[in-house]
C-alpha cells in the first residue's frame, strides 16, 4: 500500500460486544455494523458464568443480524488446551455450520484448523494474539489467511497509523470499554494469584477467586487470597482486578500499576478514521444488554458524523452517556493519547 | 555443540538494567561458570543504552570464546519501527542463534531462514505463545530447535505438546525443552512504564530510574506481604520460581535444558546448585536449604509447574 494515499474516509465498521442473544438484538437494533459473541466454554475471554451463546442461540443471533444486513463475529480467543483441543475444533465447526461471519482467533493453532478444515471461514487475529507490529501482522496475514487484526491497547496514534500503512490486513482498533493495562494475550498476572488467566482460562481475576471481607480496617477485596484493594468507608468498589488494585512501593500506597479507568476514544474518531481503520470495536460482552444499547447508540452517531460531516465535535450528551458506564467515571484515552510519554 | 549432561543451563537474559560494570561482572562469573548456553540482549526497553546491540555482540563473541553457546533474544514486545530494526539486525545475523521474543520476530526469522539454509536455529521464546503441540508444529518448521514454554504451562502440559518419545521435529531435528526453572518470572508486559510512573515520570523523560532497582521495584500489598515487582514496561513476581527439586517431573516431562534467571546476589551459587542437582549427584533438599540461605530477593515458588497459582510455594 502506498504510504502517500490520500486519507481514506470510508465508514469503518461499528463492532459490538454480546454476551447475550439480548444484548445482540439491541446492538443490532442501535446500529452495530457487526456484534462479536462467544461460546458457553473456555474457548473465549469472557468465560464467565450466565453469559454467552449456545448452538440455537447463535443461529437465532445469525438470523436476526442477517436479516438486517450485519455480522456476526465468534470470538474463539483462548489458547488450546494441551490436553485436550477437541472444544477449539468443535467451536471452530459450529463457527462454520451456524454461519458467522468471521471467527476472532488468537492462538496459531486454531488459525491453522480454521485454514485447514474450512479455508472459506474468515479469519480476524484476536487482540489475545498481541499482534503489535506490521510485521506480526503480516505473519499471520501471509501464513494465515487473516483478513483483520485487532490491535493490542499499546499503541499510540501514529504507531497505528503506521502499522496501516505497512499492511494489507484491515485493521480494527478498541474505541471504548475497560482498558487492559497490560500488552493483550500475554499477561499471567491472574494466573499467578489464581491459576487462571485469560489465555488458558478465558478469565481475568475470576469471580471463584474474589473475596470481600469486612474488617476494623475497611472493607478488603481479595483474589486468591491476596489483598488487591482495602477500601476506606465510603469508597466505592469497583471489581479487584489484579492490575488494579492498591499496593505498597517504596512506602507509598496508591494504584501501583494503573487506575480503574475505561477507555474512550471519541475524541480521536477523525484521526483514526483518516488512518484508514477498518473497524471500531468496543469493549464488554460481560455487560448489560442496556450498556450494550447506549454505547452502540452513541457510536453509532459519532461514526455517521465522523465520516460525513466536515466538522467533528464529540457531543456532550454522548460524553454524559459514556461517561454513566465507565469503570472507576473516568475517560482516558490510552495508549493512543499517551500523556505519561 | 550437544551437552554430555543430562541437562543443559541456560542463563536467562538479563531482565534488569545493571551499570555497564556489573554487568560486565556479571557475565565474567557466568564465563567460568557450569551454564553452557547464555541468553544476550536487550529484552524489556529500548530506552536502555547502557548496553547497545553492539556491546551484546561483543559479549557473544567473547563468551562464545569462553566455550558457551551464544542466544542473542529479541525485545519482548515491539512497538514501533525503530525497535524493528533493531530485531531485523539480531534476526539476520548468522554468527549467533536467535530467541524470538514475539510474532515479529517469527516473521524476520522464517524469512531469514527460508533465504539462507544452514544458519542456526531459533529458540522459540516464553513469550510466543505456544500452549499446544499443534501450535509448535506450526512454529518448529520455521527454524526452531529448542522451545521455552510460556511461564504459566504446567509441566503436565508441556509433556504434552513436546513428549520425550514424540518430539515434534524442526528442521535441525528434534525440539528440545527448556523449562524456567529459576529466577523472578516476567508475568506481563505494557506499554507503560510503571518504574517511571512510580517516580512520577514521563517514559520518555524516565531518568533511567530502572537503574536503581537491581532486582526491581517491589510492590507489596497493603498488608506488607511482597507480591510483584516493577521492572520497568515489565512487571515480574516477587517470588523466584525454583524447580530445585522437580528433577522427574522435569525428566517426565521431556525437559532436558533448565533456564536460570540471573538475580544481583547468589546467582553464582545457584548456578552451582542446580548443576550439582541435576547433572552430579548433590541432594536437591540440601541444595534447596542452602537457596534458602543465600539472601535471594524473594521466596520461592513453583505453583505454575504443578497447575496451581504460580505464586504457591513450594511443594514439600
Amino acid at each position: 500500500m502506498a504510504a502517500d494515499a490520500p486519507p481514506a474516509r470510508e465508514r469503518p465498521q461499528l463492532v459490538c460486544p454480546a454476551g447475550s442473544l439480548r444484548a445482540l438484538q439491541m446492538a443490532v437494533d442501535a446500529g452495530a455494523d457487526a456484534v462479536y459473541l462467544g461460546l458457553k466454554d473456555a474457548t473465549n475471554a469472557r468465560n464467565f458464568a450466565g453469559l454467552n451463546f449456545d448452538d440455537a442461540q447463535v443461529r437465532e443471533g445469525v438470523r436476526y443480524a442477517h436479516a438486517r444486513g450485519r455480522e456476526v463475529l465468534m470470538a474463539l480467543n483462548t489458547y488450546v488446551d494441551a490436553r485436550d483441543p477437541g472444544p477449539w475444533q468443535r467451536a471452530v465447526d459450529r463457527a462454520a455450520e451456524l454461519g458467522a461471519d468471521a471467527l476472532i482467533v488468537a492462538d496459531i493453532a486454531v488459525l491453522a484448523d480454521v485454514q485447514r478444515r474450512h479455508p472459506q471461514l474468515r479469519r480476524h487475529l484476536s487482540v489475545q494474539a498481541s499482534a503489535t507490529t506490521w510485521e506480526a501482522i503480516e505473519f499471520y496475514r501471509e501464513r494465515y489467511g487473516i483478513q483483520r487484526a485487532v490491535l493490542p491497547r499499546v499503541l499510540t496514534l501514529p504507531q497505528v497509523q503506521h502499522t496501516i500503512r505497512h499492511t494489507r490486513a484491515q485493521i480494527e482498533v478498541f474505541g471504548f470499554g475497560s482498558l487492559c493495562v497490560m500488552v493483550e494475550g500475554r499477561c499471567a498476572l491472574s494466573s499467578y494469584a489464581t491459576g487462571q488467566s485469560p489465555n488458558t482460562a478465558g478469565v481475568c481475576s475470576p469471580p471463584a477467586a474474589v473475596r470481600w471481607e469486612d474488617t476494623p480496617a475497611g472493607v478488603e477485596a481479595r483474589l486468591g487470597g491476596v489483598l488487591i484493594d482495602r477500601l476506606a468507608p465510603g469508597e466505592p468498589r469497583g471489581y479487584p482486578t489484579l492490575c488494579k488494585g492498591r499496593f505498597v512501593v517504596d512506602g507509598e500506597r496508591d494504584y501501583a500499576i494503573e487506575e480503574p479507568t475505561s477507555l474512550n476514544t471519541l475524541a480521536l474518531l477523525p484521526q483514526l478514521l483518516a488512518a484508514g481503520v477498518s473497524a471500531i470495536k468496543i469493549e464488554g460482552r460481560q455487560r448489560s444488554p442496556a450498556y450494550v444499547a447506549e454505547v452502540t447508540q452513541v457510536w453509532r452517531q459519532a461514526i455517521d458524523q465522523a465520516a460525513s460531516a466536515a466538522r467533528y465535535a464529540v457531543q456532550p450528551g454522548w460524553t454524559a452517556a459514556l461517561a454513566r458506564w465507565a469503570e472507576g467515571q473516568q475517560h482516558t484515552l490510552g495508549a493512543y493519547d499517551r500523556p505519561w510519554r | 555443540m550437544p551437552s554430555p549432561r543430562p541437562f543443559g543451563l541456560t542463563v536467562g537474559p538479563l531482565p534488569y538494567w545493571w551499570p555497564r560494570a556489573a554487568t560486565i561482572a556479571f557475565y565474567a562469573d557466568v564465563a567460568d561458570g557450569p551454564a553452557d548456553t547464555v541468553v544476550l540482549g536487550e529484552t524489556v526497553c529500548s530506552r536502555r543504552h547502557e548496553f547497545k546491540l553492539a556491546d551484546w555482540l561483543a559479549m557473544a563473541v567473547e563468551l562464545a570464546s569462553a566455550g558457551k553457546q551464544v542466544v542473542l533474544a529479541t525485545q519482548a514486545l515491539v512497538t514501533s519501527e525503530a525497535e524493528l530494526r533493531t530485531l531485523r539486525q539480531v534476526c539476520e545475523q548468522d554468527h549467533f542463534a536467535v530467541e524470538a521474543g514475539d510474532a515479529s520476530a517469527l516473521a524476520v526469522l522464517g524469512r531469514a531462514q527460508a533465504a539462507r539454509r544452514g544458519r542456526p536455529p531459533f529458540v522459540v521464546g516464553p513469550h510466543i505463545n505456544v500452549y499446544s503441540r499443534a501450535a509448535l508444529e506450526e512454529v518448529a518448521p520455521l527454524g526452531a530447535a529448542t522451545w521455552v514454554p510460556p511461564l504459566e504451562l504446567p509441566l503436565d502440559a508441556v509433556a504434552r505438546v513436546n513428549p520425550p518419545a514424540d518430539r515434534v521435529r524442526g528442521p535441525a531435528g528434534p525440539v528440545v525443552t527448556e523449562a524456567f526453572a529459576f529466577g523472578r518470572m516476567p508475568l506481563a508486559f505494557s506499554a507503560r512504564c510503571f518504574t517511571a510512573r512510580h517516580h512520577r515520570l514521563k517514559k520518555d523523560e524516565c531518568d533511567f530510574r530502572c537503574r536503581d532497582d537491581a532486582d526491581g521495584l517491589l510492590l507489596l500489598t497493603t498488608e506488607g506481604r511482597p507480591f510483584l515487582v516493577l521492572n520497568g514496561i515489565q512487571t515480574q513476581s516477587a517470588a523466584l520460581h525454583c524447580l530445585i527439586g522437580a528433577r522427574p517431573a522435569l525428566q517426565a516431562a521431556g525437559v532436558t535444558r533448565l533456564r536460570l534467571s540471573p538475580c544481583s546476589r547468589g546467582f553464582t551459587r545457584v548456578l552451582a546448585l542446580f548443576d550439582g542437582v541435576f547433572n552430579g549427584d548433590a541432594a536437591a533438599d540440601a541444595a534447596l536449604a542452602e537457596l534458602q540461605s543465600l539472601g535471594l530477593p524473594g521466596a520461592l515458588v513453583d505453583g505454575f509447574a504443578r497447575r496451581r497459582a504460580g505464586m504457591q510455594t513450594l511443594s514439600a
